[in-house]
């Protein structure tokens, strides 16, 4: 694909977006305004995680992308053929040996070291959107740290469930300031955000971007009598065994029959293999 | 079973390779040309560049080619090229009083200077199914008239000559680029306006169409509408002066508004404006209509909580190329969020059904 620049995107667009990354990172959890620019896939498959690989990725990366915590689901392979097409950079699955993992809706079971950058792909990045629809009042509530409808609303959620029901994109707090969406992961990720790697978040049919440094604190919203948990299936994996890993529920046959197995594929693949730890 | 996500390389090949066939059809048939379809599927071409923000008629006939007639598809297309461009500079504002009109109308008034012009319209016809077309016939011959020649001055000017209609307000802003800014909120007149010109048709239309109805009526006349093709311009900066680098065809409608006035200030018509690549008219009209209605605040008209005096509902929700690719998206793979959703529906039923093994209170799990 020599009629393109090098990951797609051409260098002034990448300029603009690396400065809307390190705007994000020196404020966490803040919502930087981008101008995200049409990509060749459709907006909700994941183009502000694209660009935001295409504008750090440098010949040498190794990338790895996961679609719910697997390499082989479609888009995952989809978004990774393209960068291969458009960048001509190696890939991998082994989460361990990237450089750059983009993902959709979860974060690797296996911990992030630093060097390495976790890209997410954002469909909503305004934490309080389903409560207030318009923009320019989350905008002023954001300024205003004016965060008085979200703990409402998990206090009526208390009153009605005798739970917070909410179970993946489950809101945090960023350094004690921004209340910050960490996209549509299962809660059960939402402690690994704390994490030694670079995050960064890309919204592009919402044209933001927002990022969290290595060892950013991040903490999950709840109240002292009932605190935060990051729950899954009350199972082990079918397959490796593994009883702390986030799994997905597969239907076997019709008469109710199911079994649980790891989200994580590359981590459950790495058990069976004996290459990670059990 | 688990090998069911497993195969997404070889499945997306497989869908590919089938989509180029039906996309072909049969090849008994013969291959539709892109010359074919930009002469004689020319409107479709039109909405394409309009909605794509991109003139180019090859590249849009190319795009409704590709995408088997879809047009939102080839919008997306059109877009995900452009996007690629580099953008060089600015033109200088085109001249629409110097159009050169293939059509011209005025609602307002029955004759005007550069008269009434019908232009190849739709409007007349009788919509029958005209079954020759199905021959292949002969390429139908329509005897040449005269251009009447001479000025087609805006209808609008006219009105303003006896200050019945509020001024255009002349602005040097360089209006701001949404497709190299992120849209802010709230936005100028001139965003607005470009972001309802490569709105969808069918929105634009349907929230213009609402305004009739009586949610947001702004009592619209069309002044004018006109459809031809304008020089546009741009200053070379070695040169230091403007020189024509190409036309479009354009169309513009300017509606003509209910008053506003007060005791002491004399009631005035109020502007909506719309200009779109093309022979668009419909857009270009539903364009003007909701461009009047958002101006409800500058205007000092009451907020009568409509859709389309809501600016940001009409901004944020009008681009095809993002309302489809995030809707159809709920077709990705969900199971992470599901699954989640499961266990949470679960524990809540538990919990609900008074299990008396489980605490009222949502415990640790051993995950943690």
């Amino acid at each position: 694909m020599s009629d393109y620049n090098f990951a797609y995107l051409d260098e002034q667009t990448k300029r603009m977006i690396r400065r809307a990354i390190l705007k994000g990172l020196a404020v966490p959890g803040y919502q930087v305004p981008f101008a995200s620019r049409e990509m060749p896939m459709p907006y909700g498959w994941g183009t502000g995680g694209v660009q935001v690989t295409a504008a750090i990725m440098v010949p040498e990366d190794r990338l790895k992308v996961i679609d719910q915590g697997a390499d082989d689901t479609t888009n995952a392979v989809s978004i990774r053929k393209f960068f291969q097409r458009t960048a001509g950079v190696a890939v991998t699955e082994r989460t361990a040996e990237a450089t750059v993992i983009q993902t959709r809706h979860r974060i690797p079971e296996v911990p992030l070291t630093g060097g390495q950058i976790l890209v997410y792909q954002v469909p909503i990045p305004e934490p309080l959107r389903f409560l207030e629809p318009s923009e320019i009042e989350t905008r002023r509530m954001h300024a205003l740290e004016d965060y008085g409808l979200m703990h409402v609303k998990l206090y009526e959620d208390i009153a009605r469930h005798g739970a917070i029901a909410t179970s993946y994109a489950y809101p945090v707090k960023v350094e004690g300031r921004y209340v910050m969406d960490p996209s549509p992961i299962p809660k059960f990720d939402n402690p690994k955000m704390e994490m030694d790697a670079i995050q960064l978040f890309g919204a592009g049919r919402e044209q933001r971007i927002y990022a969290l440094p290595p060892h950013t604190r991040v903490v999950s919203l709840d109240f002292e009598d009932f605190p935060f948990e990051a729950s899954k299936a009350d199972h082990a994996c079918a397959l490796c065994g593994a009883a702390d890993s986030y799994l997905d529920e597969v239907i076997t046959d019709d008469a109710g029959g199911r079994m649980f197995v790891c989200s994580d594929t590359d981590f459950c693949a790495g058990r069976r293999t004996g290459e990670v730890a059990a | 079973m688990y090998v069911a996500v497993k195969g997404g390389e070889r499945a997306i090949d497989a869908a590919h390779a089938w989509l180029a066939e039906e996309r072909r059809g049969d090849t008994a048939v013969a291959e539709l040309s892109v010359p074919q379809i930009r002469e004689q599927l020319a409107l479709a071409v039109n909405r394409v560049m309009a909605e794509g923000s991109l003139y180019d008629p090859d590249l849009a006939a190319l795009a409704i080619k590709q995408s088997r007639g879809d047009l939102i598809e080839a919008v997306f297309l059109m877009r995900a090229y452009r996007t690629t461009l580099p953008r060089f500079g600015a033109s200088e504002p085109v001249d629409t009083g110097a159009m050169a009109c293939d059509r011209r109308i005025s609602a307002t008034f029955k004759d005007l200077p550069g008269g009434q012009v019908l232009g190849p319209t739709f409007d007349y016809t009788h919509r029958l199914l005209d079954f020759a077309l199905m021959a292949e016939g002969e390429a139908p011959i329509t005897a040449e008239g005269v251009p009447a020649g001479g000025p087609v001055p805006h209808v609008t000017a006219f009105l303003n000559r006896e200050g019945l209609i509020e001024e255009a307000m002349e602005s040097d802003v360089v209006p701001p680029d949404l497709t190299r800014e992120p849209m802010e909120l709230p936005a100028s007149r001139a965003l607005r306006l470009q972001a309802l010109t490569r709105g969808d048709e069918g929105f634009v239309l349907g929230l213009a169409y609402s305004t009739q109805r009586g949610y947001g009526r702004t009592h619209a006349f069309v002044g004018e509408l006109r459809i031809g093709a304008v020089e546009v311009e741009m200053e070379i900066p070695e040169l230091g002066f403007a020189i024509p680098i190409g036309t479009v065809r354009l169309t513009e409608c300017e509606t003509v508004n209910q008053f506003k006035g007060s005791r002491t200030e004399p009631p005035q018509f109020t502007r909506g404006y719309g200009l779109v690549f093309g022979q668009s008219e419909r857009k270009a009209i539903s364009m003007s209509l909701i461009d009047r209605a958002l101006r409800w605040k500058e205007l000092g008209e009451d907020d009568a909580g409509v859709p389309a005096q809501d600016e940001e509902f009409v901004l944020m929700h009008a681009d095809n190329v993002q309302a489809t690719g995030f809707l159809e998206h709920i077709k990705l793979p969900h199971y992470v969020d599901f699954q989640s959703e499961l266990e949470l529906i679960r524990k809540l039923r538990r919990e609900a059904m008074g299990d008396s093994s489980q605490d009222a209170h949502p415990t640790q799990e051993a995950a943690e």
